[in-house]
């Protein structure tokens, strides 16, 4: 099989130390992902988040495919810490030692990024999904958000997760998340509702609450629905172009 | 570092405030253009700045092509004429939302201040030579030509987006709004940790900015790739008034005064590209000639035991 000694010498040192780079103990994020961790109360991950990790709008679990390392192992740290609640996910996270957030995170941060196709400057229709994500609404201090979250909103950084390939529904979850519901009075025929606060509270600098506090019911559909409709490419985008604004 | 700079500030103030300019030669007069207009009045109170048109109110005409393809480039200007552009900039950067934002050095307020005559190189400047100016120093390029189809556009632009300011009436919200220096001077050890605790997130703790593959979007504020230092954004005092009203993004008008000409401070103490007009090769020289009397600035003094001019390529 070997065509020398010298070879099959290099090919077993090349897969110890392949058994070197994966310590006895290790956690296997493809494994976790398909077939959950060592407590059973961590379920597998891609029973809600898809089998190809883009998750599921209609239950609004959101896609993890191509999300930076950095971005998921802190936001599985904040649903542990509290300061990012949701009561499917808390638990899962808590149940998630340190070894296999850390290693789930790796396995989808390899996974493809979401795909979007650049195409010429965008014209939006003020009001619309679109201006709030290319115009922003400066008059009440509210960024375009694709000044953060990229042109496009593929992301950037570790800080700044893509929008693109992001349900209407988790996108506004969030938003809601961010901002709580403020208290409502009793109506003819409603009753009075207490104040939900804030249930998303990880946000870098607070760079987020404001901005969701902001915006109104209204604002907060079509801006989702315009990230989730800008669909995803079957291409891969050239990196050396430029994406226009 | 502290006492040298609180000195130094101490030094400088009086000068500020005369605001005395050098005339220069000729030769020098064209890149010579990066003082301020009188200081912009304070906003009545309850008044609103002014309001400029909206974008859909934009003509669908051959003049209002112009307009948007001159909105295009000031939003994606490296993008779209590379060759004029040397760093990681576009004129989004520093005027924020397109250019409509008041204390973000609004074109609305400027485009109607000018032609304006200016001590500094003893000429009047056009509109088309400001701009210019941007892209010689705060783009650290070079400049299109003032007939060029760029900075037709980029007029046009500035031409719309100006409809119903009065001509020659300085505007509030023009220019940056710079709040008065500290009384006890600034602090660039202070600022660094502003920096690391209110910028650094986008801008990163090397100062580089933050691009998605070849396009950059959190802007480098030192370096290679950031304005050099002929830009205007390089005065301490300039950049205390962006930063002050427009920084965190979305979050303007947060950080205090102090802390605004902190961070602005230990931004610029870090080395960028040269002044295009060095003289003779000569830091001191440049200082003398173009930074002495120009605001509060750090060119071609020594910070941390080392002379900052040097500039990066």
């Amino acid at each position: 099989m070997f065509s020398s000694p010298v070879s099959a010498r290099a090919l077993c040192l090349y897969a110890s130390l392949l058994t070197l780079s994966v310590p006895a103990g290790a956690a296997d994020g493809e494994a976790i992902i398909q077939k959950g961790g060592a407590n059973p109360a961590a379920m597998p991950c891609m029973s809600c988040h898809g089998v190809d990790g883009k998750g599921m709008a209609a239950g609004g679990f959101p896609r993890l495919a191509g999300l930076p390392e950095a971005y998921i192992a802190k936001q599985l740290a904040d649903f542990k810490a509290g300061r990012r609640e949701n009561p499917l996910m808390q638990p899962i996270a808590q149940a998630l030692g340190d070894a296999e957030a850390a290693a789930v995170a790796k396995a989808y941060a390899s996974q493809p990024k979401v795909s979007i196709k650049a195409g010429p400057v965008e014209r939006p229709k003020e009001g619309s999904g679109a201006w709030l994500a290319l115009r922003g609404a400066w008059e009440r201090n509210i960024p375009e958000c694709t000044l953060c979250h990229g042109p496009a909103g593929v992301g950037v950084g570790d800080v700044f997760p893509p929008l693109a390939g992001q349900s209407a529904e988790y996108i506004e979850a969030q938003l809601r998340a961010w901002r709580g519901t403020p208290a409502q009075l009793a109506g003819k025929k409603s009753k009075a509702l207490a104040a939900v606060p804030a249930t998303r509270r990880n946000d870098p600098n607070g760079l987020m609450q404001h901005i969701a506090a902001d915006l109104s019911e209204a604002e907060i559909k079509a801006v989702s629905a315009y990230f989730a409709g800008l669909g995803e490419s079957t291409e891969p985008f050239d990196e050396s172009q430029h994406r226009l604004r | 570092m502290k006492i040298t700079l609180r000195r130094l500030t101490a030094a400088l103030l009086p000068l500020l405030a005369a605001h005395a300019m050098a005339a220069d030669s000729p030769r020098n007069a064209r890149l010579d253009d990066q003082t301020q207009l009188p200081t912009a009045p304070a906003r009545p109170a309850g008044k609103a700045y002014f309001q400029p048109p909206a974008e859909a109110d934009i003509p669908n005409n051959a003049f209002g092509d112009l307009v948007r393809r001159g909105q295009d480039l000031f939003m994606n200007t490296k993008a779209l004429v590379p060759e004029y552009v040397g760093n990681e900039m576009n004129c989004v950067n520093c005027h924020i939302d397109r250019g409509r934002k008041a204390n973000s050095a609004p074109l609305w307020a400027a485009y109607t201040m000018y032609p304006a005559f200016r001590k500094k190189n003893n000429k009047v400047n056009t509109f088309v030579e400001r701009m210019q100016g941007c892209f010689q120093f705060s783009m650290n390029g070079k400049a299109p030509a003032a007939d060029s189809e760029v900075l037709a556009a980029l007029t046009a632009y500035a031409y719309w987006m100006s409809s119903g300011v009065p001509i020659g009436k300085v505007q509030p919200g023009r220019g940056f709004d710079e709040p008065p220096p500290p009384r006890g001077g600034y602090d660039i050890a202070r600022g660094k940790a502003v920096y690391e605790k209110q910028c650094a997130l986008c801008h990163g703790d090397d100062g580089a900015g933050k691009k998605v593959g070849a396009t950059s979007v959190f802007p480098p504020l030192w370096g290679k790739d950031s304005y050099n230092w002929g830009a205007g954004m390089h005065r301490i005092n300039t950049a205390a008034g962006f930063i002050q009203h427009n920084m965190p993004l979305g979050r303007g008008e947060t950080l205090s005064d102090q802390e605004a000409w902190d961070v602005a401070a230990y931004v610029n103490a870090h080395e960028r590209p040269q002044d295009p007009r060095l003289v003779n090769g000569d830091i001191d020289e440049t200082r003398k000639r173009y930074h002495a009397d120009d605001g509060v600035n750090l060119y071609g003094v020594i910070v941390d035991g080392r002379k900052l001019g040097q500039g990066v390529k």
